[in-house]
Order: C-alpha cells, then sequence, then structure tokens
C-alpha cells in the first residue's frame, strides 16, 4: 500500500516534469481538451438554464391551481371531440364559488375567472404590441404568484365595479415609460384610457414561453365592456392542499358536471388542467435538447480525447528506453500502467481546468451581455466537468499505457 | 595493473545448469544458448567475454532476470527463476541485481539524486529515507557535490558513477555492469574499473560483460562464450591462449 502510494506521487512528478519539458506539445494537445470542456460545460449550463427556466415559467402557473378550460393541454389527435365544446364561461366562478362555500370540507378555496387577448399598449409615443391582457378579478392575486413592486393590484372595489385600471407587467411598463413612475398613468388600451395601479416584480422570460412581463390586468367587467371580439375563458381553482390535488380534482370535475347539468352517461365536455400535465409535454423536449447538445459536444471531447491518446502513444514510443530502464530498475506492469495513466490524466485535467476557466468567464460574459439568456454555473457543473477530464484522461491513457506496461524489457532497453 | 588480491568467495548467488533459449526470428529459429553451466558465488569478480553472436547479451539478460531461459534451471540464491512471472522477476531486479549500463540510461530530466532514489521507490522505502541513502551511495561513489546536478550538467565519467550509485544504493547480490566503459574514454574508463575494483574490495559481487580484454583483465576470473556455449572459464587473468602475441598486444593497446 504505502509503495503504491509512493509510486503513485512518484507517477505525478514526472508527469509534471514531463508537461513542463514539452510544454508546446502538451499544450497542443491539451486544447483539444480544452475545447471539449468548454463545449460541453457551455452545453452543461445552458441545458441546466433552460431547466431553470422552464421550471421558472411553469411557476407561473403555480403547483395548486387546477384550470378549467375547453382544450385540454396536451397534444390531442382528435380535436374535433373538443372543437365542439361549449365556451368556458366567466360566469362559472361565482357557481363554483357558492357551491364551493356549500361544501363542508371542500378541497377548494376559490374560483376565479379570467378572460384574455392580445392587443397592444399605449403611452404618448411609446408603443407595445401583442401584450397578453387579462381580465379577472381582485381574488386573482390569490391563485396566483404576482407580486407588485410599486403600487398595487386592483382592489375588490375597482373589481366589482369595472373600473378602468390596470396592472402592468414589467417589460410593459419599462417600454413605455423609461424614465419616470408609470402608477397613476393613463395608458391607452385599444382606444380606452386605462389608469395605471401597479407594476409587477420582474420574472425574467424565457424563449418566449408566457411569462408576467408583458402582461396587462384588468377588472373582468372592464375587459368585458371593451373587448367584446372573441375572447379565450378559463376558470382557475386553487386548492387548499397541493398534496391532495387529485382529490380536489375529482371535487372540481363533479362540481363542473353540475354547472354543465351533464346527466351521468354524458363524457366531460371541459379539461381540468394543471401545471404537472404541461410539465409532463415539456419534460421530454427539455430532455432532448439535453442529450443531443451534450452528444454533439461530447464528440469534440472524445476528439479531444483521441488527442490525448496518441500523444501518450508518441510519449511511450520516446521512451521506450526509459521504459526498459525503469523495469530493469524493478518497476513493475502496474507502476508503468500506472505512470502513462497519470501522464494521459494530469494532461486532461489541466486540460479540464483551463476549459472551465474559459467557460466560465463566457458564462459570465453572456450573462452580462444577455441577462435574459438562461444559463447557470454551478460548483455541481465544476465537479462534473472536473471528473469528466478525469474520465477522459483515464480513457485515452488506457491503451498507450497498457502497451508501455507490457514491453518486454529486453527489447525496451534495446530500443534505440 | 592486474589485480593483485583475490577475496575469498562464499555462497553460491547465480546457479544456471544447462539453460538454453531460442528466439523466433521470422522462420528461423535462433539459439542463443545452447545449453549452459554456471555457477556464480558471492564476492567474485567475474568477466564475461565472448564476440557479438556467442550469445553474451542473451546470458547477461537471463543473468540480470530480464529475460526467462527457453529451458534448464537458473536458482538466484536459491529461489527458482527460471519459472517466475513478470512482476516477480521485477522484485529480483530490483532488491538483488544492480545493472550498470553501456549507455548509463539515466533519467534525463531527474537529479543525480532521483535517479538514485528511483530503485528505492520501487522497494517502498519511506521519503526520508531513501534521501538519507542515496545521498551516502552518491558520496560514496565521490559525486557528494553533484546531487543535485542533471544528467546533461555531469561528464560522462560522472554519469557512470550516478549509474553505480544508482545500482548500488538497494544493496544488490550482484552489481551487473554490461561494458561500462563502452561510452568513455580510456583514462574515464579506467577510473570507472578503479571504482568497480573499489567496490569489489568493499565487499561487492560483480558480473561483467565485455567484449574488451583489458577491460576484463580486471576480473578475478573470465568466462568465454562461443557460438551459445561457454568456451573456457579461467580462474585469475585471461591467458593469451587462443591468440597470437602481437594481435593480443594490438588489441591491448
Amino acid at each position: 500500500m504505502k509503495r503504491f502510494l509512493y509510486e503513485l506521487s512518484e507517477s505525478w512528478k514526472i508527469a509534471a516534469a514531463q508537461m513542463r519539458s514539452n510544454l508546446t506539445r502538451s499544450t497542443l494537445t491539451a486544447l483539444g481538451v480544452i475545447i471539449g470542456i468548454i463545449a460541453v460545460t457551455l452545453m452543461g449550463t445552458a441545458v441546466s438554464g433552460i431547466s431553470i427556466g422552464f421550471d421558472k415559467s411553469m411557476a407561473v402557473l403555480g403547483d395548486d391551481v387546477l384550470y378549467v378550460t375547453q382544450w385540454p393541454w396536451k397534444r390531442v389527435d382528435d380535436w374535433w371531440n373538443y372543437r365542439d365544446r361549449k365556451k368556458i364561461k366567466t360566469e362559472y366562478a361565482e357557481t363554483l364559488n357558492r357551491m364551493i362555500a356549500a361544501t363542508p370540507n371542500s378541497k377548494l378555496i376559490i374560483a376565479v375567472p379570467t378572460s384574455n387577448l392580445m392587443r397592444s399598449v399605449k403611452y404618448g409615443g411609446n408603443q407595445v404590441d401583442n401584450v397578453f391582457v387579462l381580465g379577472t378579478t381582485s381574488d386573482f392575486i390569490i391563485t396566483s404568484t404576482i407580486d407588485c413592486t410599486a403600487g398595487r393590484f386592483f382592489n375588490d372595489l375597482e373589481s366589482r365595479g369595472g373600473a378602468n385600471v390596470v396592472v402592468i407587467g414589467y417589460d410593459v411598463a419599462d417600454a413605455l415609460f423609461p424614465a419616470q413612475s408609470p402608477i397613476d398613468k393613463q395608458v391607452l388600451i385599444n382606444g380606452q384610457l386605462f389608469k395605471v395601479v401597479g407594476v409587477n416584480t420582474r420574472q425574467g422570460t424565457f424563449l418566449g414561453l408566457f411569462s408576467w412581463d408583458s402582461m396587462v390586468a384588468m377588472p373582468l367587467g372592464a375587459f368585458n365592456k371593451y373587448f367584446s371580439a372573441k375572447t379565450e375563458s378559463d376558470v382557475r381553482v386553487k386548492v387548499k392542499d397541493k398534496t391532495q390535488l387529485e382529490e380536489a380534482r375529482d371535487e372540481l370535475t363533479g362540481l363542473m358536471r353540475r354547472v354543465r347539468g351533464l346527466p351521468p352517461e354524458k363524457k366531460d365536455d371541459f379539461s381540468i388542467n394543471e401545471q404537472q400535465a404541461f410539465k409532463s409535454t415539456l419534460d421530454p423536449v427539455k430532455n432532448s435538447i439535453a442529450i443531443a447538445g451534450l452528444f454533439i459536444t461530447g464528440l469534440s471531447l472524445f476528439v479531444g480525447a483521441i488527442g490525448i491518446m496518441n500523444i501518450t502513444f508518441v510519449s511511450v514510443k520516446e521512451r521506450t528506453k526509459e521504459i526498459g530502464t525503469r523495469k530493469a530498475l524493478g518497476a513493475r506492469r502496474r507502476t508503468i500502467l500506472l505512470q502513462f495513466l497519470i501522464e494521459s490524466t494530469a494532461l486532461c485535467l489541466f486540460g479540464g481546468f483551463v476549459g472551465l476557466l474559459f467557460a466560465y468567464l463566457m458564462c459570465f460574459g453572456i450573462g452580462k451581455a444577455f441577462p435574459s439568456f438562461p444559463i447557470h454555473f454551478s460548483v455541481g457543473l465544476v465537479l462534473i466537468s472536473m471528473l469528466v477530464s478525469i474520465l477522459t484522461g483515464l480513457f485515452s491513457g488506457f491503451a498507450p499505457a497498457w502497451t508501455a506496461s507490457r514491453l518486454d524489457p529486453v527489447t525496451a532497453l534495446r530500443y534505440e | 595493473m592486474n589485480p593483485i588480491h583475490t577475496r575469498p568467495a562464499g555462497q553460491v548467488v547465480i546457479d544456471i545448469e544447462n539453460i538454453t533459449k531460442e528466439y523466433v526470428m521470422g522462420e528461423e529459429v535462433v539459439r542463443a544458448l545452447r545449453g549452459v553451466t554456471l555457477q556464480i558465488r558471492r564476492n567474485e569478480y567475474i568477466a564475461i567475454m565472448g564476440p557479438s553472436g556467442s550469445g553474451k547479451s542473451t546470458l547477461m539478460n537471463m543473468l540480470g532476470c530480464l529475460d526467462t531461459p527457453t529451458s534448464g534451471r537458473y536458482e538466484f540464491n536459491g529461489k527458482n527463476v527460471a519459472e517466475m512471472d513478470d512482476d516477480e522477476l521485477a522484485a529480483v531486479r530490483n532488491r538483488e541485481i544492480g545493472f550498470v549500463f553501456q549507455t548509463f540510461n539515466l533519467l534525463p530530466r531527474s537529479t543525480s539524486l532521483r535517479n538514485v532514489e528511483l530503485p528505492l521507490i520501487y522497494a517502498g522505502i519511506e521519503p526520508e529515507q531513501r534521501i538519507e541513502r542515496a545521498t551516502q551511495v552518491l558520496a560514496d561513489v565521490g559525486l557528494a557535490d553533484r546531487i543535485h546536478h542533471k544528467p546533461n550538467e555531469l561528464s560522462g565519467g560522472q554519469r557512470q558513477r550516478v549509474a553505480i550509485a544508482r545500482a548500488l544504493v538497494n544493496e544488490p547480490s550482484i552489481i551487473l555492469a554490461d561494458e561500462p566503459t563502452g561510452n568513455l574514454d580510456s583514462k574515464t574508463g579506467e577510473e570507472i574499473m578503479e571504482l568497480l575494483e573499489d567496490l569489489y574490495e568493499r565487499g561487492n559481487t560483480i558480473i561483467l560483460v565485455t567484449h574488451e580484454r583489458d577491460i576484463a583483465a580486471h576480473a578475478r576470473r573470465t568466462v568465454h562464450l562461443r557460438d551459445g556455449l561457454i568456451e573456457n572459464d579461467h580462474a585469475g587473468f585471461i591467458p593469451q591462449l587462443d591468440l597470437p602475441a602481437e594481435i593480443a598486444t594490438a588489441k591491448s593497446t
């Protein structure tokens, strides 16, 4: 055991000396691994960034909210069965709330109606297009993770009265009011003036997925008054306990069937969705991005590994006589194997370290230049990269090291 | 220059009986050794001579446990070497045999101290002890002030001294020197031979492989090989038996 440790430390010293004396060659060879590690690490940061972005967007939906909609949140092949379903009406919310209040031990808390469409929002010379305009009640904040940086969400009174007030998303506020506070200013939507009462906290956008940042919310009364065009309406229902989501879902299904007056033999003519359903359709997408990305970047690391393998073979060839001498002095096969494995591993670790440094700087740069780009550099990633470097070194060094350890001492000593 | 003093031989270190070695070269089978029987005792100073192709190198590889015989018996300190595997042979080479090569075979990027330390690392000796012993042995060969020099900062004679120190450091049973003066000028060569003489007087067993008569003349016993067989095995100086006087004189100058 002790002997093994001495051989190990000896091998590290030799590897370091070897790298120092062949500096150009070592650097050029390590370059392959450096590029490989940069590619893999950047892909890793992007993959975990995408994952975090997805989760963030998912969080908007809330994990304790059920959505009553006409269409299910998944791909359907028999779309004709859904097309003719009756629209979800905002009035259902009131009916549902009455039913919830009348049910002892209901798993549900409150139902909130929402209607939405896309409109432009103007203030002075500034205009933002394709803003998601949401009509809802003041209860909306109960079902949502929404939060105001400035001002407040509209209150019960404004909600019931259908007042011309809006709460605007961070990006909307930023575009319309670059240099002043939006609170109490009048913005123009669909030719109508609305008073800004609040601005949402910034949430960050991601790959065009839905974000509160580009949204405007107003009382449902006002919404219905001015936007009579085709609007999409949902009812969102907050549940008491997210661990009892299934029971809550069953209860809501029962209530909705009563609202729709469905006899027992008829199928549901509405869909009840939750965040999880959305997640499970997105997860395969996320995973295939990760696998494809890591595979492609892994190839570049593989090319780097072949470079290391090649140079280790050259090193074995060059030092055949030295191997013979070492064997004559009592080096065992294991000793020689270890020595060359450590040389290739040291080279890969060096490459990995430099690569990681570059990757970190690049992440830092990208993060500064494009703050919204999802990139995530973590300690776990550093450890994984180092581990990958070591494995690459062992992988690429094994064949040459094995060859070296099997050399016949007589032949090796005679080699010139 | 002739040796004056011969120390009494001790117990048998190397016991070879009827060993053969065959190589396959292409289609041909080369019989490098064709039945060699030899005993070498502790405290001997023996020269193995022979022209190229005589099997001299093959015998040396065999004696040095770098290779195993095709047939025959080889016992080293009573242990059967002929049937050892690679790692067991490595252990014997490490502890029992000190190699001195014609081309020195020092590790070019390591200091004298590190070169001499190497066999101790393979033997699993503690770092402090390694440095102590390597330093001591380097001082013994007259290189106390050169321990931190690398081979390219040393003269040929100094390099061979480092190599000899490396051979000595594990206190081996035999020192196996293969043409130790072959890459040195005659004056430096003489100095190296004096060092070997000195080591012999200090109690080492030396096997010298050479084709030069005046180098072999330092040994107390000479074995001549020819065509894979021992031609003759003499105690004392080399008798000028098979050469006319003028050729012998010409060779030794």
